[in-house]
């Protein structure tokens, strides 16, 4: 070679920039239908295959199709609808409040509503999920209160976590939402030991960790993964892979392995990927993933292929480092319309009903906007006390705490 | 009463805890069939079974990490980091996750682990087996950080530390395992079997975390200490002359401020010892409070004996071990002033 010896850095790119065209012809994206469904207790070695390729279910005709579709209702599915369509509502609302100074930061799901919203449903009471800050839609799947969710958002009087938290930093044992740390891949390792502790308790709960495409370079991510595989933890490892890691592209933390669901393989963890914007898929892989965990097979790795529509938050411009019509060329659409047309598929949904329903649904969401508002936002009306700030550090308030609250005159 | 190592009453603090609560899970590197590089859970795994002790893979933030899900689930886990020199890969999931859950989530999930670990020097460890770090956890609000110095306190304040339900990280001198280690490293080391307060009680009994105790009741000064160097402070007082009141802190986050300030306004003098490096030193915020507090009964400056502000060295061990000769010095020096 001409050039041996002398060594060059590489550095991935992603296929476009601002002002280019948008291509995703690199993105292969296999006919609905056409992946396998293997047995729950599958030797791993076996479906090594499925870690690079995408299980999907609905086709671009609205059909379910496959194996592994028909595992919901019409009820189930219209509700479902349901709830990715009071996501969408919900983020809108508190985007604007965001901007409207009503709270600090806000960050949304748009695109994305289909990976929490169906996870949510394949799980059973008491199971527990330590998200990132990036589904809700486990929260509103469950029947969270939304005024709940707005008054943390506002940190105002009637905040649960008495405006200690970031908005959207929720915590709910009850919905089996673990408290949002704000750090990232910490939770991980934490949802091992969870399911760990399930385990040695002979419970018969499991648990589910999140994490997105960039957070999967923390070496948490890898110690999960470690510990799930070496005791066969009951948890699903779920990868959220929306392309954009704030402005940088999945490449930079994907490296030469082709896919994520890929690192699971080195561990022996069977590992699937999914089409993350259909939700009968996610729903299938899900519910696939949470019985191999309840039946003490182990972990399971899912990586949901979907696109980060929005901003990463209320404080990110993507249009700095991606083409603004990027999310229109996205090839697997918007999670939304594609459960939509597949209900009017089905002959149970209409375009009318749903834009009916989307008014209805926005009833909702500013009636308990204007709820929660009666408690304050987060520069007018009620706010949790100074003295708050001090309690719950410990169990017990030491003296030295007890000294600086005294202090503060609080 | 049978006299035990600190090994021996850290094991015995573990065992009596899992047999009076399943919910007590023992894990770490080498911890489960082995029983630990220093044996310090011997036996556990054979007693309750490979669901309640077990090893680990070699991954700090990862076992740290899962015992805080655990005890999110209920559980109550008491890890081992093998040498407190190790526990930074931890550092984060410590700080920023187990410190930080009963205050973010306002008590829906609360993080009741202890985080074990050998810690000081004395061992010709070089500068990965030696390290004192305290002060990285002191400075961190929602934990509590305890140094035994001995088998009785050490077996009381585990067992007060895996019932407490905030986390705990539990600095365990790894000089003073085997017994009562004064800085004197050429002459031979006195077992615990001869020495009082390695008179440890059979089954349960706690040492409150948050409470000081004289040591040595004195008049001239006081010397504020932890884990190895209160018997290097014992040394001291009794090599000067100085008529030194010893306090041995046991517990650093809360802090025993009362017994220390009641303490110095009695002799006027204050002298501050650790075996970490000096600069932002736990020795610092102990002079800082000696000073608010005891500003006019103080006849001479805080002064502050501690490792000097390098790594840990290998073959100037002794050098650099802030032993009697180096205290003896600084208490010589703050009668005089």
């Amino acid at each position: 070679m001409a050039d041996a010896g002398m060594l060059r850095f590489h550095v991935p790119e992603p296929e476009v920039r601002p002002g280019g065209t948008p291509d995703f012809s690199d993105v292969t994206i296999p006919k609905a239908g056409s992946a396998p469904r293997p047995e729950i207790d599958v030797d791993p070695r076996t479906i090594r295959d499925m870690a690079f390729s995408i299980i999907r279910v609905l086709n671009r005709a609205g059909e379910a199709v496959g194996p592994w579709a028909g595992l919901l209702s019409d009820d189930e599915l219209l509700e479902g609808l349901r709830h990715m369509m009071t996501l969408r509502s919900f983020d809108a609302r508190m985007q604007m409040a965001q901007r409207q100074g009503k709270t600090s930061f806000y960050m949304q799901h748009l695109g994305e509503e289909a990976v929490s919203c169906a996870f949510r449903k394949a799980l059973a009471p008491g199971d527990m999920n330590f998200p990132t800050y990036r589904q809700a839609g486990l929260l509103i799947a469950d029947g969270y209160p939304m005024v709940t969710m707005m008054n943390q958002i506002y940190s105002n009087e009637a905040d649960p976590l008495k405006g200690r938290q970031l908005p959207i930093m929720y915590s709910s044992k009850e919905h089996g939402f673990f408290s949002i740390s704000g750090n990232l891949a910490t939770q991980y390792i934490q949802a091992v030991g969870w399911a760990m502790a399930s385990a040695i308790s002979n419970d018969s709960k499991i648990a589910a960790a999140w994490i997105g495409d960039g957070s999967t370079a923390e070496s948490d991510f890898h110690s999960a993964l470690v510990f799930a595989s070496t005791y066969k933890a009951p948890v699903v490892l779920n990868v959220v892979n929306n392309q954009w890691a704030i402005s940088t592209f999945q490449g930079i933390a994907r490296g030469g392995s082709g896919t994520f669901a890929a690192r699971g393989l080195g561990f022996g963890i069977p590992s699937l990927r999914v089409d993350g914007n259909d939700y009968l898929a996610v729903h299938a892989v899900a519910k696939w993933a949470a019985e191999r965990a309840r039946k003490n097979l182990g972990p399971t790795l899912v990586e949901y292929v979907t696109y980060r529509v929005g901003a990463h938050s209320s404080s990110d411009d993507p249009s700095a480092y991606r083409p603004k019509a990027e999310s229109d060329a996205w090839p697997l659409g918007d999670p939304i319309v594609r459960l939509k047309n597949h209900l009017i598929q089905r002959g149970v949904w209409s375009d009318e009903r749903h834009i009916q329903a989307e008014a209805e649904i926005l009833e909702t969401v500013i009636a308990a906007q204007r709820e929660a508002e009666r408690h304050g936002t987060l520069h007018a009306g009620g706010k949790p006390s100074a003295r708050d700030m001090f309690e719950g550090v410990y169990a017990e308030m030491p003296p030295h705490l007890r000294r600086q609250r005294q202090q503060a005159g609080v | 009463m049978p006299r035990r190592t600190m090994i021996e009453a850290i094991r015995d603090a573990m065992d009596v805890s899992m047999a009076r609560d399943e919910r007590v899970i023992v894990y770490g590197e080498d911890v489960g069939f082995f029983g630990g590089v220093f044996r310090c859970t011997q036996g556990l795994q054979a007693k309750y079974g490979k669901s309640r002790c077990f090893d680990a893979p070699i991954s700090e933030s990862g076992i740290v990490g899962s015992a805080i899900g655990m005890a999110a689930y209920g559980l109550k886990p008491c890890v081992e980091v093998q040498f407190a020199d190790y526990v930074y890969p931890a550092y984060d999931q410590i700080v920023s996750e187990a410190a930080r859950l009963r205050y973010r989530s306002n008590g829906d999930f609360t993080c009741p682990i202890v985080v074990r670990m050998p810690t000081g020097g004395g061992i010709f460890g070089g500068q990965t087996h030696s390290q004192s770090p305290e002060a990285l956890f002191t400075h961190v609000s929602g934990l509590k950080v305890v140094v035994p110095s001995n088998p009785h306190d050490a077996k009381g304040l585990l067992i007060a530390a895996i019932e407490d339900p905030d986390p705990v990280i539990f600095l365990e001198p790894k000089r003073l395992y085997n017994g009562p280690f004064d800085g004197h490293h050429d002459r031979p080391v006195t077992p615990w079997s001869k020495h009082e307060l390695a008179e440890v009680a059979d089954g349960h009994y706690t040492v409150p975390l948050g409470k000081a105790v004289i040591r040595r009741p004195g008049a001239d000064v006081t010397v504020l200490a932890y884990g190895t160097m209160v018997y290097v402070a014992e040394a001291a007082a009794e090599e000067t002359g100085i008529d030194a009141e010893i306090i041995d802190l046991r517990t650093l986050l809360p802090l025993d401020l009362e017994t220390i300030v009641a303490s110095v306004r009695k002799t006027g003098r204050c002298v501050v010892v650790h075996e970490a490096t000096l600069t932002s030193g736990f020795g610092a915020e102990l002079s800082a409070l000696v000073q608010e507090n005891c500003f006019y009964h103080l006849e001479a400056p805080v002064a502050r004996v501690a490792g000097w502000d390098t790594p840990y060295p290998h073959a100037q061990e002794w050098d650099y071990f802030p032993g009697p000769a180096r205290l003896g010095r600084a208490l010589v020096e703050t009668m005089e002033a």
